[in-house]
């Protein structure tokens, strides 16, 4: 009895270290990101685990954006939710029609199609991205959001097609098709009538990974979009950095406005989020 | 549930769906003429016209631009690309394989059934949740060697601070760190899932012939993940490959660009020192690494989705 009390003991001390230990990672640049954000300018240049006049003049400063850092910042918020949002629409309407064609209407050439996009998925996206500036270049798109959006949407939509197809070809059976058909239902009645609405759970997780991987991007935002009033957040972000005297308490109260949305809707959905990792990439 | 909308007409059917093909003909004008719409096709096409405008032009392109064989021959004798060679060698082995071992091992703990574990799992996914520009930012400044918060901390508890991003094995161990950080959430979920997925009449054999502990994990859990570790590793390693925040944002590639990867460092040199083709060449010479992986990739989910 005791000895096994004593074990229980052990384990669940040996758990909670795991778990201090897991915190203490997990948060630690998450609470620098919070300090740093209700700092006030003369605190940042002086090392400090909290601040001692906690401020949120920051995060004022930046929605009125009245530091030349963050001049264009509803702008630039207002082009990320945009080349988002058009990119997950794209997405979702590109792949639905491609699996669609691939999983119901089965042509020959679905296998080698579905093949290719997975390869096309995997293509790393920095090491396309020089080329791929060249080219948005010689389609006058560059600085434009369609360059970005256009972009996105061509590496998004081969998850989402394959995805789909998965879906499609395990979760509705072929009769409905057959039987719509059998009444008289055009290739477009079945697809709107039945097949978007039946795929409603594997578009709302696929729509979720493309507006967070348009939201989220980087390196191809930072090189299509040149122009302060035409860059996304995370550019923006980035260009802090160019200077000497980089006013940290705006950067990551910025980044904090940034940040914020995608976390809540990764806590909102992740149920759906967890829908398309299975349904994708890594299953057994 | 739309199935409902979709149930009547098919108890109503009036003929029995054999002569699909003459219905289909008497019924509708649109596909009455198969030879000219190729309804396939027609629903691709949308999904082929971006894959060629922004993948597969830009990919031939890019061969293209990087043709030239005097490209490469600079490229071998370049000091700053032999190291980034080996950073990457450095940066993906070390990072992917230390990552997903880590994940494989806290997928164990994630998987007890305390209430408060659960409630940790919820916690320790934030790294994921939020966009990696401003986790690294945020990180990188916090290993300032001045005014960073991780050396104020390691100073009040007695440690010497090292020169993070200052010294090249600190600054290439930052970034590795921060990249565990920032991706060991995502791992940890998808083997939870993978672990879940397995039946639970397996371990219940399994502790019937007495495995328990660490055998179970080693005889029964491993083996079951196998697979998913394998292709885990696979994705892992070519997302790594052409990881490009990480290093821009965490060292800046320096000290003295000494911690360029791959990634970043064609980029430098078609954009920051302007010479195009050298830094696609710079790409083009991951491929004969990348495209076995791809290869191999595509065949081991190929063969799942079919």
């Amino acid at each position: 009895m005791a000895v096994a009390r004593s074990r229980a003991l052990r384990r669940n001390a040996g758990l909670a270290a795991v778990a201090i230990l897991l915190l203490g990672w997990t948060l630690l640049p998450i609470y620098h990101m919070l300090m740093m954000a209700v700092s006030s300018s003369d605190e940042v240049f002086q090392p400090h685990l909290f601040p001692a006049h906690p401020t949120a003049g920051n995060f004022w400063t930046v929605l009125t954006e009245g530091d030349s850092f963050v001049e264009y910042f509803w702008r630039q918020l207002f082009n990320s939710i945009y080349i988002a949002g058009v990119t997950t629409l794209l997405v979702l309407a590109i792949g639905t029609l491609a699996s669609y064609a691939v999983a119901r209407l089965r042509p020959r050439w679905g296998n080698g199609l579905s093949n290719a996009a997975l390869a096309t998925y995997v293509i790393p996206a920095s090491f396309l991205a020089i080329p791929l500036y060249q080219v948005m270049g010689s389609y006058s798109l560059l600085d434009s959001p369609w360059s970005l959006i256009f972009s996105m949407t061509a590496f998004a939509s081969p998850y989402a097609m394959w995805v789909f197809t998965q879906y499609a070809r395990s979760g509705i059976p072929r009769e409905l098709d057959e039987s719509a058909r059998v009444d008289g239902a055009s290739n477009w009645q079945i697809y709107f009538r039945i097949y978007l609405p039946l795929m409603r759970p594997v578009l709302v997780a696929v729509g979720i990974y493309a507006l967070l991987t348009a939201w989220n991007e980087y390196l191809l935002a930072f090189l299509l979009l040149n122009s302060e009033q035409n860059m996304t957040l995370p550019v923006a972000l980035g260009s802090f950095l160019n200077t000497d005297q980089v006013p940290w308490n705006l950067l990551m109260a910025t980044s904090l406005f940034y940040a914020v949305p995608p976390a809540v809707m990764y806590y909102a959905f992740r149920k759906n989020v967890a829908t398309g990792l299975t349904a994708g990439g890594v299953k057994a | 549930m739309p199935r409902n909308t979709i149930e009547p007409p098919e108890r109503t059917l009036p003929t029995p769906p054999a002569n699909t093909a003459e219905q289909r003909q008497s019924t509708s004008w649109l596909t009455r003429v198969p030879p000219l719409v190729n309804w396939p096709v027609v629903f691709v096409i949308p999904f082929v016209i971006v894959t060629l405008l922004v993948i597969v032009y830009p990919v031939v392109y890019g061969f293209w631009l990087g043709a030239d064989p005097s490209l490469y021959t600079s490229l071998f004798a370049d000091p700053t690309y032999l190291r980034s060679v080996w950073n990457t060698v450095v940066f993906v082995g070390i990072g992917v394989n230390l990552k997903l071992a880590l994940a494989l091992v806290l997928s164990g703990f994630f998987a007890l059934s305390n209430w408060w574990i659960r409630a940790l799992l919820a916690v320790c996914i934030l790294p994921w949740a939020i966009p990696s520009v401003p986790a690294f930012l945020s990180i990188h400044w916090m290993l300032d060697p001045q005014w960073g918060m991780l050396n104020t901390l390691l100073g009040g508890l007695g440690i010497p601070s090292p020169h993070w991003l200052i010294d090249y094995p600190w600054a290439m161990g930052a970034a590795i760190g921060a990249y565990i950080w920032k991706w060991l959430p995502f791992w940890i979920l998808i083997f939870l899932a993978a672990r879940m997925a397995i039946p639970h009449d397996i371990y219940e054999a399994a502790a019937v012939d007495g495995a328990t502990g660490l055998r179970r994990f080693f005889w029964v859990t491993v083996p079951m993940l196998s697979n998913v570790y394998l292709t885990s590793t696979l994705l892992s390693t070519i997302w790594t490959l052409s990881d490009f925040n990480t290093i821009n944002f965490i060292t800046g590639a320096g000290p003295a660009d000494s911690t360029h990867v791959l990634a970043t460092l064609g980029i430098r040199y078609a954009f920051n020192v302007g010479n195009v083709d050298q830094g696609v060449a710079v790409a083009l010479t991951a491929l004969p690494v990348i495209i076995p992986l791809i290869v191999i990739l595509v065949r081991r989910l190929g063969r799942e989705g079919a």
